[in-house]
This record gives structure tokens, C-alpha cells and sequence, in this order.
């Protein structure tokens, strides 16, 4: 009854590639969660808009490429601030209004934003997919010996991990971050000192949404710029967040790479699987260390 | 709180009558349903370019046949079987449908397949691929019209491996459709005198790819066939260019790929993939007539699929003139009595199972230098003989032509 | 005296909409509402009543919706034997699910539940007997205890009408009953509850059960009805889908799911022809439903008709207990 449960052994060699392309997804996973932590951690606002979020960034850069005639580069930036402009009238016209409810309605409220967004762009672009070209500064592969490794994958391993790296620092040792810490654990005490409060929180949503849409600048070269693919990645981007603990910085970062690893091997070992091992991974995180691996108790 | 409920109850017949009220429809009106993903992975290449296809097609014949008015109706199936078989048992059953056509996604065909069956009505499936639909699953009042798995097998596969590529690694798509095209291009790769060296089945809705060609890379097989569709081949093509596939030596076999699919890829891309349809636009000048009036409702050159329906839908109503009845076994009858010869379909005929006899082509992708225009994207390389594209490996007859 | 005469008025009129209506509806698009109604009042039992928001619904929908499948078609077993069956593993698969995810609260619960479902869609895309993506093909109704034949269009409504009407009543019993009360008392303040000597644990268990047996019934009669078992009723969309009808419809109220599945399946039918606008529809419904009308249609609707006062936010916000946070379904986390 079973033996539809098949494990292959690859070489050791093939390993090693697997497990770089691991880290390659990883990263995406690693950007999209912290995104995601950031915005619960500070909004406690589940925010089920990121897949459509980064969906946005792809297709903005795709837009600022192939009709604007703007470039790979000034995209990483530009992209993101458009998307993350967005997301501050989306904070500002709905996000504001549900404030205080139960979480349940932040959720479904962006779960219905996401469906409208993904929605009007499948209207207007269809699902065949916007072509992205790879920047002419990072094209071509260099043979490491066990694989041929692209220039530009090998990019995006070290960009995402400068952007996590440079997140967690402005979180953990500015004064900007510590403002956002101490606004999380009390508001009005946070106000009364005379910090902007509602204008951090309005900030934090846009800087959370810029990320994700940061994400999708970079993944528009490789992947499909297609209006899918944020709903095709959102479920696991939950997984990893929850799996790292909600609103942890660094369990979103370690999470989304370490799980990315995890789906690379299962890919090897039992491919069928790999779009599911992360959710039960996450089972039995959830039963094991219900507050995440990086997570405070609850 | 009873008074709610039956305020509520009120409230809620309202809305369903309000949204499906309408008597049905007396019998003087011929109705074509095209049903087909509009909205989602194959929308390009089915879709409402099939619609459109149909349209043409009853305009073209004159709009009426036996006295009677002909309507296209429509419907988005969203590749979901369940979905797809709902629609057409409400379309057979309510809403006066005769004849349904497109049915892109093989579940979805064989879902159809099976109320079409039932409810005795004519199906003509030039979307879907899986050859299961004239074997182990046939039916007499449906035909497969286009192309199916063998012949994709038998083109593409034995074409590859007469030129060398003689040995093989599979990524599949991890249902119905990539298991079939597996099966039939092994059968094929190996018949040629080939070796399959392995096979990776990847989930549906996967858009990275990167791992499975890296075994593809390792296992040293010539040819990668991808035994998939859409925007999984679109998504393994991209990134085997991006992995240094084709520079290492390797070469992709495409085994289904649509024009949709190449122009969406970009001639730098998949310059130099081979691959099999049934019709190109710039074939020859009736290709090139009709293509352009396709192209002037669309903005978008057709796939072989939306051809397909226009020659489909034309034959059907040409079968139900001759046979003076829209009764499904008389028109199917009809159908099977003849050849089937136009732009789109060229010596073809009907076999016993349902599949559509027809020659089929073998394409090349051109070099960016080489074409001269968007959608200039395939240079012919040779025909395939019906006979020949279509014969089927054993193992998979209808039964109740086997007998 | 009044309101009992109108109450019965309305009963009657309700019953008899229902009993006509295959006759100017197309039969099988009420049975799917019907079904559809069903679901969504059973997980509108967890959510509602009990407070606890399952993402995974679909697993029990869905895997009913097979094993009746398989029964009917595989085995040969007459409906009355093949929908307990598939009721029966619902349930059986709602003991352990809901054993282990109800240990979890908020947020973190429904993500468990989610993670169930998603391994119950993996296990039905591979298993060989489910036939994966094509799913489970030209399943026979058969005979109702060998005399009633359910091919007949007329017959299988009535029955499934029937049965609809069995599952809403045990969940009316089961709301307005002691057991029902103390599920009130759980989701308003599960510390006292437990305080007084209830056994919260075991009392939310049940209520688990109960829903998914109920989501089971809906998924068995579903395959029977469309005489398919697909995996699109074990993907995470279709627990998407009773989360929007029991919010469109009213979230904690009785009929409010029913009002919701009715809209929801007469939304998806007659706009099936308009590609992704359906998306977009659903979308601002949603948005809509959360901005404006959380008390869901039935919600507002009622007390202009019944002259009561509007009932409170269906998912009350609890008296924060540290001051500026707004707890909920989630616990608060801190940003490490």
C-alpha cells in the first residue's frame, strides 16, 4: 500500500548543488518572512497581502524595464518604494480601521486584498508570464567544481543575506529600532514621549511591504513574473514565519533559510514531497514549541 | 432568531433566483460551449482565443444551419476536473448545450469525457493531450481532435533520438498529463533504440526548477525531455538556459510547447528547441489567411488549440447539415464517415477510438537573427505523417475497439 | 403568542421555498448549495460558537468526500452505507487532528489545523486509490436502502435536502443545548470556565468532532451529488471558501453560513464565465465584509427584521488586559 512512498539516493557530489539552490530559495523565503515578522511583530496585523505584494515588485520592475526602459539596479530600489508607497494607503485607508479588532479580520481583510490584486493583474496579464531578462552585469556561470553556479543565483544568496543582516541591525542597535521595540510592547507609554507613534507604525507596514516587493525584484529574472506567483508562495512564507516565531526577526531570517535547505534535500530524496515537508515541519514545531523556535513562550 | 431565519432563508432564495432564473431554453437554437481555462496557466493558449475561434467559425459557416440560430457559450473550467464536469452536466442538462469543444487539461477532458458519455452528446477536445482519452478511457460520441501525447512522443521523441539523442532524463509533471507524456515518449525513446536513465516527478505549481535540472545534470542523459506544460516548460526552459544546460552539452526536448509558450519565452531562450504541433500560423498561405484575421480580433497569432477549434466547430456544423440531425451518434457518424481536410487539419480522419488522424509537424525554435518579426518564432523541419505521428504503442487501445 | 404564529409562518414558508425549489432551480446547483451550506454551518460551529478558527476544514470535506467515493464505486456499498463510512473516517480523522491542534491557541491553532490539511491534500495527490488530480470519476448513487433510486434527479434532491436538515438540527440541538452554553462560556473566558470545574479541553474536543463529522456528512453527500470526488475539495482554497461564507453570512449566527454558501455557490456558477473577476469579486467581498459588515449579512439584516437590537461584534474584543495591546486570537509576540 506504500510504495508510492519512493526515496532515491543521488551521489554525493549532486548533493552539494542541491543544497546551494536550497540556499537559494531560501533566501527568497528568508526576505519574505522577515517582512512578514516585521509587520506582525509591530501591527499585529497578519498580512496575507505579501504574496500579492511581491508580486507587485516583479511586476513593477518589469514594468520599469520594459516600458520605462529603466534597468535592473535603480529598480532594487525604485520598486520597492512604489510597492511600499501602496502599502502605507493600504495601511492608512484599511489597516487603520480594523486596528484593535480581532486578528481574524486583519487576516481575511488581506487575504481579500491579495485576491483583488492578483485578481485585476490575471485580468489584465493573463498567466503566461512576463519575460525579465537577468541583468547583463550578472549573466553567465562559473563551474565551482560540483555544479555550474549562475552568477546572478549566487547574487541573490548575497543580497538577501545583506538585507536580513541589515534589517536585523537597524531593529536590534539603532534607536529607530528601539523606538519600534518599545512601540510594540506599549504604545501609549511610546507616545507619550513624544514619538509619532501611528507614523512609525504607517512606516513599518510600507518598510514590511517594501521587502517583500525587494523580493520580487529579485526573483523576476528567474522565476515567472507571473500574477500567481505571490499566492503560489504565501502559504509556505506562513509556515517559515510560524515556524520561526511571529514576531521574531531572527527566527524569520535562520527559519527561511534552514527551511529552504530542507526543501532542497527533499527535493533530492523525495520530490513529490517537497511542497509539503514545511508544513509538517511546522506541525510539529507548533506542537512541540508552539511560540516558534525563536519565538517567547506564550 | 426564527424570524432571522426565515428572513435570512428569503434573502437567500432571492439571490438564487435572481441569479439563476431562466426557464429553459425551447429547442430552436444550436449551442457550442467552449469551455477552457480562461483565467489561469493555460489561458493563453486555450482560452478566450478559443472562444473567439469559435465565433469565427460560426460566422464563417453563416450563423444559422437547418433553420436554426447557432450560439457559442462559454465557461472557465480552471483546470479543475470537478469544476470542468459541473459546468457541463448544468450546460447538457439546463441550459441546451450540444456540443462542447477546447477542454484544455487532460483531468478535465476525462471528467467531460465521462458526462459526455452518459448524456450521449458530442465532445470535440482539441486542448487536452492525454492519450488516455481514446484509450482506456474512450468514448463514442467523443473525438480528440488536435494532438495527443503519441503523437507528441512520436514526433518530437523519435526525432530527437534519430538525431542522436539517445539517451534520456524526464522532469515530469506530477499528474495525469506529464505521467502519459512520459509513458508515451519512453516507450518511444526506447522503440528508436534509446535508454531512459531516470525520471524526477515534480509537484504541480513548483516555479523553481533549478534542483530537478541539476539531476537531470548529473544523471550525463543527452537529452532532457520535459514532460510538462505551460508555465512548468516555460519555467524548466528559462532556468536550464540559466544553469549552463545547453552550453554543458545537454540538450531540452520540449515534448509539448505551444507558440504561446515560445513567444512568452523569447527567441534567446529557447533558440534551437525542438518540437511538434499540429499547425503553425505561417505555415503556408492558408495558414497565413486565416491567422490573420485571427489577428486582427485577438492582437496574438493562434495556437494550434484555437485552430483546432475553428476546424473543429466547422466540421461539426458541416456533419450536422449532412446528417440533418444534432442527435450526438448520428453526428459522430457523420464525422467519422469522411475525411477532415482544412488549414488547420491536413489529411485527416477519424478513427474508430476518436482520435483524429492528421499530419503533424516537426518544429524548430529559430535563432533571434533568423526571424523577422514578434511572433516569426519556428522554422519547419520536416511533416509527420498521420499514420505515422499517431500510431500508438500497445497497451493502451480503447476496449471497445480492441474487441 | 404573536411571535410564535409568525415564527411558525416563517418555518412553514422556509420549508416549503425548499421543497419547490428543484422545480424552478436547477436541481444540482441547490444540492451543491445545500452541501455547501452544510460545511459552512458546521465549521461555523468551531468558529462561532467556540471561538476556534480552523484553516483546514477541507481535510474532512474532502476526505469524506473519497472514502464514500471509493465505497460507492470500489466496494459497491448503497449509500446508506457509504456515507457513514465517510462520515465515520471525518470524524475518526477530527479526533486526532483535533486532539493535537486544540493543545494550541489563536493563530497557532489554525496554522496546525492548516498543516493537517495540507499533508491530507499531499496523502490524496499521491495515494493511488484517489486517483490524484483526476480524482475519483463516475461514482454511482445507487439505491437508498435498495428502494429509493438516488440517479433520479427529484429523489436525490429531497434526500439531500433531508439530510441537510438532520445536520442543521443537531447543530441547533447542540447550540441551544447545556453543552452548547458551556462552549459560550469557553469562548468568552475560557479561565473561569475552567475555574468553575469544566473541562474546557474535553468540551472544545467534542465540538471539533462534531464539526468535522458534519463537514464529513456535507463532503459525502457532495460526492454522491456530483458523483466526483476531486482534490480541489481537500486544497486549502476550499477552507478559504467556508471562512468567506460564514463571514458573508454572519459569523455566530444560525442561518448566516447558509445565507453565505447560498451567495458564495450562486457567485461562483453564474460568474464562471468571467474569468478572474470572480477573484476580484470575492476580494472586495471580503474586504467589504471586514471594513463594514462583520456582522455578516444575517448579522445586519436581522434586527430591522425581527426589531431586536443589533447584536454585539460577533468576535468580541476582550477587555485589554495590558494596556494598547489588543489580544484576540493571537498572543501577543515581541519583536526579538
Amino acid at each position: 500500500m506504500f510504495d508510492w512512498v519512493h526515496i532515491s539516493l543521488p551521489p554525493a557530489q549532486a548533493l552539494f548543488g542541491q543544497l546551494l539552490i536550497g540556499l537559494i530559495n531560501g533566501s527568497f523565503y528568508a526576505i519574505l518572512s522577515l517582512g512578514l515578522a516585521i509587520i506582525f511583530g509591530l501591527l499585529n496585523i497578519i498580512n496575507f497581502t505579501h504574496g500579492a505584494q511581491y508580486m507587485l515588485g516583479a511586476f513593477c520592475a518589469w514594468f520599469l524595464l520594459n516600458v520605462l526602459g529603466i534597468g535592473y539596479w535603480p529598480a532594487l530600489i525604485l520598486a520597492p518604494i512604489a510597492v511600499g508607497i501602496t502599502g502605507i494607503v493600504i495601511e492608512q485607508l484599511f489597516l487603520k480601521r480594523i486596528a484593535g479588532l480581532d486578528h481574524l479580520y486583519g487576516l481575511l481583510l488581506t487575504f481579500g486584498l491579495a485576491l483583488i490584486i492578483e485578481g485585476l493583474f490575471r485580468e489584465q496579464y493573463g498567466s503566461s508570464g512576463q519575460p525579465y531578462v537577468i541583468p547583463p552585469e550578472l549573466q553567465g556561470v562559473r563551474n565551482i567544481g560540483f555544479m555550474f553556479l549562475p552568477y546572478y543565483r549566487a547574487w541573490v544568496i548575497v543580497a538577501s543575506l545583506g538585507v536580513c543582516l541589515a534589517t536585523w541591525f537597524v531593529i536590534e542597535k539603532t534607536r529607530l529600532g528601539a523606538y519600534l521595540r518599545a512601540a510594540t510592547e506599549n504604545p501609549v507609554l511610546v507616545q507619550t514621549f513624544g514619538i509619532n507613534v501611528p507614523r512609525l507604525v504607517t512606516l513599518t507596514y510600507g518598510g514590511g511591504v517594501a521587502l517583500a516587493a525587494l523580493a520580487g525584484v529579485l526573483a523576476a529574472p528567474i522565476y515567472q513574473v507571473r500574477p500567481q506567483m505571490g499566492s503560489d508562495i504565501i502559504v509556505v512564507v506562513f509556515a517559515v514565519v510560524v515556524i520561526g516565531g511571529m514576531g521574531s526577526i531572527l527566527g524569520a531570517i535562520v527559519s527561511g533559510f534552514a527551511l529552504g535547505l530542507i526543501e532542497g534535500m527533499t527535493k533530492v530524496f523525495y520530490p513529490e514531497a517537497s511542497n509539503t515537508v514545511i508544513f509538517v515541519i511546522m506541525a510539529l514545531v507548533l506542537l512541540v514549541k508552539p511560540a516558534g523556535l525563536f519565538g517567547r513562550a506564550a | 432568531m426564527t424570524r432571522r431565519l426565515g428572513a435570512a432563508a428569503t434573502f437567500a432564495a432571492a439571490v438564487m433566483l435572481l441569479g439563476t432564473a431562466h426557464a429553459q431554453i425551447a429547442k430552436d437554437t444550436i449551442k457550442i460551449g467552449v469551455l477552457a481555462d480562461m483565467s489561469s496557466l493555460y489561458a493563453d493558449l486555450g482560452g478566450p482565443g478559443s472562444v473567439e475561434a469559435a465565433k469565427m467559425a460560426v460566422e464563417d459557416f453563416g450563423g444559422s444551419v437547418g433553420g436554426k440560430k447557432i450560439e457559442v457559450v462559454s465557461g472557465d473550467h480552471q483546470n479543475k476536473p470537478d469544476v470542468g464536469a459541473s459546468i457541463a452536466r448544468q450546460w447538457f442538462d439546463q441550459n441546451g448545450v450540444d456540443m462542447i469543444t477546447d477542454l484544455t487539461t487532460s483531468s478535465v477532458a476525462l471528467a467531460v469525457q465521462e458526462v459526455a458519455r452518459e448524456k450521449n452528446k458530442v465532445i470535440l477536445i482539441t486542448g487536452a493531450a492525454s492519450s488516455d482519452l481514446t484509450g482506456k478511457a474512450c468514448a463514442p460520441t467523443s473525438v480528440h481532435w488536435m494532438y495527443d501525447t503519441v503523437a507528441l512522443a512520436n514526433g518530437t521523441g523519435a526525432a530527437v533520438v534519430k538525431a542522436g539523442g539517445d539517451t534520456w532524463f524526464f522532469i515530469t509533471a506530477d499528474y495525469a498529463f506529464g505521467h502519459a507524456l512520459e509513458r508515451d515518449s519512453s516507450e518511444v525513446v526506447q522503440a528508436n533504440g534509446g535508454k531512459v536513465l531516470g525520471s524526477v516527478k515534480v509537484p504541480l505549481n513548483t516555479a523553481d526548477f533549478s534542483s530537478f535540472l541539476l539531476q537531470a545534470q548529473s544523471s550525463k542523459a543527452k537529452i532532457i525531455g520535459l514532460a510538462n506544460a505551460g508555465g512548468d516548460t516555460i519555467n524548466s526552459i528559462k532556468q536550464a538556459a540559466e544553469f549552463g544546460i545547453v552550453a554543458g552539452g545537454q540538450k531540452l526536448a520540449g515534448l509539448l510547447v505551444f507558440v504561446t509558450d515560445v513567444h512568452s519565452l523569447g527567441l534567446n531562450t529557447a533558440r534551437g528547441l525542438q518540437l511538434t504541433e499540429g499547425f503553425y500560423w505561417d505555415q503556408d498561405d492558408q495558414t497565413r489567411t486565416w491567422s490573420k484575421k485571427f489577428f486582427d480580433r485577438m492582437k496574438k497569432e493562434p495556437t494550434m488549440v484555437q485552430a483546432g477549434v475553428y476546424s473543429a466547430v466547422t466540421h461539426y456544423l458541416n456533419a450536422i447539415k449532412s446528417a440533418n440531425s444534432i442527435d450526438g451518434p448520428a453526428v459522430i457518424k457523420q464525422l467519422k464517415s469522411g475525411p477532415i481536410n482544412d488549414f488547420a487539419v491536413r489529411s485527416g480522419k477519424i478513427q474508430d477510438d476518436g482520435s483524429l488522424v492528421h499530419d503533424m509537424y516537426l518544429f524548430e525554435v529559430k535563432k533571434p537573427e533568423e526571424s523577422k518579426g514578434e511572433w516569426d518564432l519556428y522554422k519547419q523541419i520536416s511533416t509527420i505523417p498521420g499514420a505515422q505521428a499517431f500510431k500508438r504503442p500497445k497497451g493502451n487501445e480503447c476496449p471497445a475497439v480492441k474487441g | 403568542m404573536q411571535q410564535t404564529v409568525v415564527t411558525r409562518v416563517w418555518a412553514a414558508g422556509l420549508l416549503a421555498l425548499a421543497i419547490l425549489a428543484p422545480f424552478f432551480l436547477y436541481p444540482v446547483f441547490v444540492m451543491n448549495a445545500l452541501c455547501m451550506a452544510l460545511f459552512a454551518c458546521a465549521f461555523n460551529l468551531l468558529l462561532g460558537y467556540v471561538g476556534l478558527l480552523s484553516f483546514g476544514h477541507a481535510a474532512y470535506l474532502g476526505t469524506a468526500a473519497y472514502v464514500t467515493a471509493h465505497a460507492a464505486k470500489v466496494w459497491g456499498l448503497p449509500p446508506e452505507a457509504a456515507i457513514p463510512a465517510g462520515v465515520a473516517v471525518a470524524a475518526g480523522l477530527g479526533l486526532v487532528f483535533g486532539w493535537l491542534a486544540i493543545r494550541r491557541q489563536g493563530i497557532y491553532f489554525a496554522m496546525i489545523t492548516l498543516a493537517f490539511a495540507q499533508m491530507v491534500y499531499f496523502i490524496a495527490l499521491q495515494a493511488p486509490f484517489t486517483g490524484g488530480e483526476n480524482g475519483i470519476q463516475g461514482v454511482p448513487r445507487g439505491r437508498l436502502f435498495g428502494l429509493l433510486d438516488l440517479g433520479d434527479g427529484l429523489t436525490m434532491y429531497y434526500f439531500v435536502l433531508a439530510m441537510f436538515l438532520v445536520g442543521f438540527a443537531i447543530i441547533m440541538r447542540t447550540i441551544n443545548s447545556p453543552f452548547g452554553q458551556v462552549l459560550k462560556a469557553i469562548r468568552e473566558n475560557e479561565p473561569r470556565a475552567v475555574s468553575l470545574g469544566y473541562r474546557a479541553d474535553r468540551y472544545k474536543l467534542l465540538a471539533f468532532v462534531l464539526s468535522a463529522a458534519l463537514s464529513g456528512l456535507a463532503g459525502s453527500l457532495k460526492a454522491l451529488v456530483f458523483q466526483f470526488a476531486a482534490i480541489s475539495d481537500v486544497y486549502w482554497t476550499a477552507s478559504g471558501e467556508v471562512v468567506l461564507m460564514t463571514l458573508v453570512g454572519g459569523l455566530g449566527t444560525v442561518l448566516g453560513p447558509v445565507v453565505g454558501a447560498f451567495i458564495l455557490v450562486t457567485m461562483q456558477t453564474y460568474l464562471s464565465q468571467t474569468g478572474s473577476w470572480v477573484t476580484i469579486i470575492e476580494g472586495i467581498i471580503f474586504v467589504v465584509c471586514v471594513l463594514t459588515f462583520r456582522r455578516g449579512i444575517v448579522g445586519v439584516l436581522a434586527p430591522y427584521l425581527t426589531g431586536r437590537r443589533a447584536s454585539a461584534e460577533p468576535l468580541p474584543e476582550p477587555p485589554p488586559a495590558v494596556e494598547g495591546h489588543a489580544q484576540g486570537l493571537i498572543e501577543p509576540a515581541e519583536l526579538r
